[in-house]
């Protein structure tokens, strides 16, 4: 048995050797093609998501791997500066109201239908208003109309100016969506979720739940001659360790940040013809925080807050916790985004000066117990709030830990129901879009894992917020968000811990894999595999 | 007659329990903090109360209790199971994609581990009865103590690092090689690669609950008077044990043999997880972290009605394993 086994295993090989002999041979006469054509790539989806209708499910899985079928208008580069996608240019009435795009001729769907500016129309104008669990609100907000004004121009007028609006046409916030298959149907139950119809450079193939997902080469990609890769397979592996495990052995060559634990990546990054990059993140940016509730005792209290900043050693969760993946943050926007301001310092970790502000407080900790609701994604999570119940007990707190999965977590703190408890959230590059839904007060509201659940109430920042989002100038957004990083530190809005770094692991044969502020979440149109 | 009686009856009753454990399982479920909206919301990322309002109405979670359990109920006698939330797909198309895995992992178990564990524990119990060789015993014994103490978990990955990193024999994860499309022969020998590490990893547990079982009860056989007279009236040792002690020992083994396939039914959750084995387990352990309420209930009613069935198939078999067992009628 074992022997039959073997055997059959060793002609796979062989076989596989004379495939790749074959395709290094084509290689060869084909001259001095930089770029080789041809090859599959094998990634993870971790976890498997429901579905891959981009427009309607915003799980990072999601994006990964449906940012290969669909598009937006433009992407980013690190520095997160606009560049052209399905959109060849853009511009800007001089009152910042309105915006006209010219699109990319000769672009069509994965059915063969053309792409023209009355699916943008639709997309922005009509379906992601409906559908899209995030940009649902920034669109509702400050969007007055969509307008195809031809086939390949297409207007956008504005309720008041939005100064991120360029930040918005990325893949995962605004993927076009076809408007021949959606329009005038039950957008939630349209069977084509089930088989995605975007115009990117990979289509749909198969879906094979607990599995793979295969995605196949667009051969009629409206960017000549790519992609180079031929297929992508997602693989499901729901096992961390196995995980690691399958990357070891070869059969999944990518690792996308959060596939394998921390302690994994250091000694798989170690192996032979193993590459390692922390860029590709700078459009999300997480950066972790923890969440005290300001509605009740001890953390209505503003030198309560502090003293906890002081309490604990965000050195120590950078370099330890997080196994060096993390760097210690400053303030409320992450230094990879727009407008950090690299001046402001952090509460330094002085356990006296965190005992003093609580005597200085007056607050009787005894009398109000803390419990962390520890945040159900993996263990340096644990590991954090275990850190954390030891710093504040040195200061005198009385901490317990609350176990929760992830459904309990985002119930309990949509219904504000906590004391203390980790988030961290997606900057999406500009502090309106993904920061500011943190500190409004106008965002107190239930519901949502991703509001201001802490209760912050503060109208100076309020107001700040409010006008630098709808500021067109940079120069004035970064002195307004200047002075609200400034507020939120000292007043511990949030209590800021650190800057999440994502490993990408890959093997050093895959080219052109991270090359843009969105790294992996790329159609990957450019990606090659080095024979 | 009073076996298609027996079996009308049962049928009926497991019916009746099918429909209780629907709506406890129902009831049980929703005491878990949190529902398909919340966590959904919490997935995307959704900054906007209303967009969780309008899930929770379009999946009829708005409604009160009675009215969604009297509704899921009125699906299940039509023998709908309803729509998954999340996966917007008919919950009995998800099952029946996972359900195939689940069985082809829980039939190959189930063999190898009662053939093995009967193998073994009749070998350890004849040395014994023969009195020879008690060394062979000792080591049986302790075989099946140690694969009885170890996690499965940390079993099934020492298998995947010794079998497939290293000695790169077989397959580590999934049930067919992925992109290879093959066809006929070829794909039963792939599968069948695929099948030998969860196979084993599973086995190994139940396999020396089965050694420990059979060698026990043909212990206890050994000593009982009938097995004295078979050797009276000039039996070999070789057919008294077959005939007179390892029969009387069946019954045991019967029993727990159909509470294995029960257990398996259900999913072997761990092995499916560390193996990436596409079955019915990770479904339903996915399905619960995302409280996708229809998909779980569905799979709860699909494995306790496999349990019931096997259950029922073990009642019917102990009938030929031991014909003083008689078969009632089922309303009495």
């Amino acid at each position: 048995m074992s022997n039959r086994v073997f055997k059959t295993s060793k002609t796979r090989l062989s076989r596989t050797r004379l495939a790749l002999a074959g395709l290094a041979l084509s290689a060869l006469s084909m001259g001095a093609a930089a770029q080789t054509k041809g090859g599959t790539l094998n990634g993870i989806v971790q976890p498997e998501p429901p579905t891959l209708m981009l427009g309607m499910n915003q799980q990072a899985p999601t994006i990964y791997v449906a940012g290969k079928i669909y598009q937006s208008l433009m992407t980013y580069s690190p520095d997160l500066k606009p560049q052209p996608e399905l959109a060849k240019s853009w511009v800007m009435s001089a009152d910042g109201l309105t915006y006209t795009f010219e699109l990319e001729p000769n672009v069509k769907w994965h059915d063969g239908k053309p792409f023209t500016a009355e699916d943008v129309a639709f997309t922005v104008g009509t379906f992601l208003r409906k559908t899209h669990p995030r940009a649902n609100v920034v669109l509702n907000r400050y969007l007055a109309s969509a307008t195809a004004l031809s086939p390949t121009k297409v207007e956008f007028k504005l309720k008041e100016p939005f100064g991120p609006f360029l930040l918005l046409f990325e893949v995962s916030t605004l993927p076009m969506v076809p408007k021949h298959i959606y329009d005038g149907t039950d957008y939630a139950t349209n069977p084509a979720n089930q088989t995605p119809i975007g115009t990117g450079p990979f289509k749909f193939k198969e879906w094979k739940r607990g599995s793979h997902i295969h995605l196949v080469k667009n051969e009629n990609y409206w960017k000549p001659g790519k992609p180079y890769l031929d297929e992508i397979y997602f693989r499901v592996i729901p096992d961390s360790a196995s995980r690691a495990l399958a990357f070891e052995k070869g059969d999944v060559q990518v690792l996308r940040g959060g596939d394998v634990d921390n302690v994994d990546v250091r000694r798989l990054r170690a192996l032979k013809g193993v590459t390692t990059t922390t860029a590709g993140w700078e459009s999300y940016s997480p950066l972790a925080f923890m969440m005290m509730n300001n509605r009740k005792a001890p953390f209505d209290n503003v030198k309560v807050r502090q003293a906890v900043m002081h309490a604990i050693d965000k050195n120590f969760i950078s370099s330890t916790i997080f196994f060096g993946l993390a760097k210690p943050a400053n303030g409320p926007l992450a230094s990879t985004t727009l407008f950090n301001d690299p001046s402001l310092k952090a509460a330094p970790f002085n356990i006296a000066r965190a005992k003093e502000l609580v005597k200085e407080s007056g607050v009787d900790l005894s009398k109000s117990p803390v419990k962390i609701l520890s945040f159900p994604y993996g263990a340096q999570w644990e590991r954090l709030a275990e850190y954390v119940k030891q710093g504040l007990e040195q200061v005198g707190f009385t901490v317990s830990i609350e176990p929760a999965d992830a459904g309990s977590w985002a119930k309990r703190v949509s219904d504000w129901d906590f004391d203390l408890s980790f988030n961290f959230t997606y900057q999406y590059g500009d502090p309106a879009l993904g920061v500011a839904r943190h500190y409004l007060s106008t965002n107190i509201v239930k519901g949502s894992p991703f509001a201001n659940n802490q209760g912050y109430n503060n109208p100076k920042v309020d107001a700040l917020l409010v006008k630098a989002a709808s500021s067109t100038d940079p120069a004035e957004r970064g002195k307004l968000y200047t002075e609200f990083q400034k507020i939120a530190v000292d007043e511990v809005a949030n209590g800021y811990l650190a800057e999440l770094q994502f490993a990408t692991l890959y093997r050093a044969n895959i080219k052109n894999l991270v090359k843009t502020g969105i790294g992996l979440n790329e159609t990957l149109d450019d990606a090659w595999i080095e024979k | 007659m009073p076996f298609v009686t027996f079996l009308a009856g049962r049928i009926f009753k497991a019916l009746l329990v099918i429909v209780a454990i629907a709506a406890l399982n129902f009831l049980l479920i929703r005491l878990a903090p949190g529902d398909p909206a919340s966590v959904m919301a919490g997935e995307a990322g959704a900054t906007d109360p209303k967009y969780v309002d309008m899930l929770r109405a379009r999946f009829g979670l708005d409604q009160p209790l009675w009215k969604q359990l009297a509704l899921y109920l009125g699906q299940i006698v039509q023998f709908d199971l309803g729509f998954s939330y999340r996966n917007q797909v008919p919950v009995i198309a998800l099952i029946g994609e996972r359900l195939p895995a689940t069985l082809l992992l829980m039939a190959s178990s189930f063999v190898v581990s009662l053939v093995l564990g009967l193998g073994l524990g009749m070998a350890a119990a004849g040395v014994r009865f023969f009195g020879r060789a008690r060394w062979l015993d000792s080591a049986i014994m302790s075989i099946a103590l140690i694969f009885y103490a170890t996690p499965l978990f940390w079993l099934a990955l020492m298998m995947v690092l010794v079998f497939s990193v290293q000695l790169d024999w077989l397959p580590a994860f999934g049930m067919e090689s992925v992109g290879a499309n093959l066809k006929g022969w070829a794909r039963i020998v792939d599968i069948a690669q695929h099948l030998v590490l969860p196979t084993l990893a599973l086995s190994l547990f139940f396999m020396s609950v089965y050694v420990r079982l059979a060698r026990a009860a043909m212990m206890e056989v050994m000593t009982q008077d009938h097995v004295r007279t078979g050797f009276a009236k000039g039996l070999t040792g070789g057919e008294v044990l077959r005939r007179h002690v390892f029969r009387n020992a069946l019954l045991p083994i019967v029993t727990f043999a159909g509470i294995q396939l029960g257990q398996v039914a259900g999913g072997a959750v761990l092995i499916e997880t560390v193996f990436a084995w596409p079955g019915i387990g990770r479904l339903m352990f996915d399905a619960l972290l995302q409280r996708d309420y229809q998909l779980l209930l569905g799979v709860f009613l699909v494995t306790s009605a496999t349990v019931i069935f096997f259950n029922l198939l073990t009642d019917i078999a102990y009938r030929f394993v031991d014909p003083r067992i008689r078969l009632e009628g089922g309303a009495r």
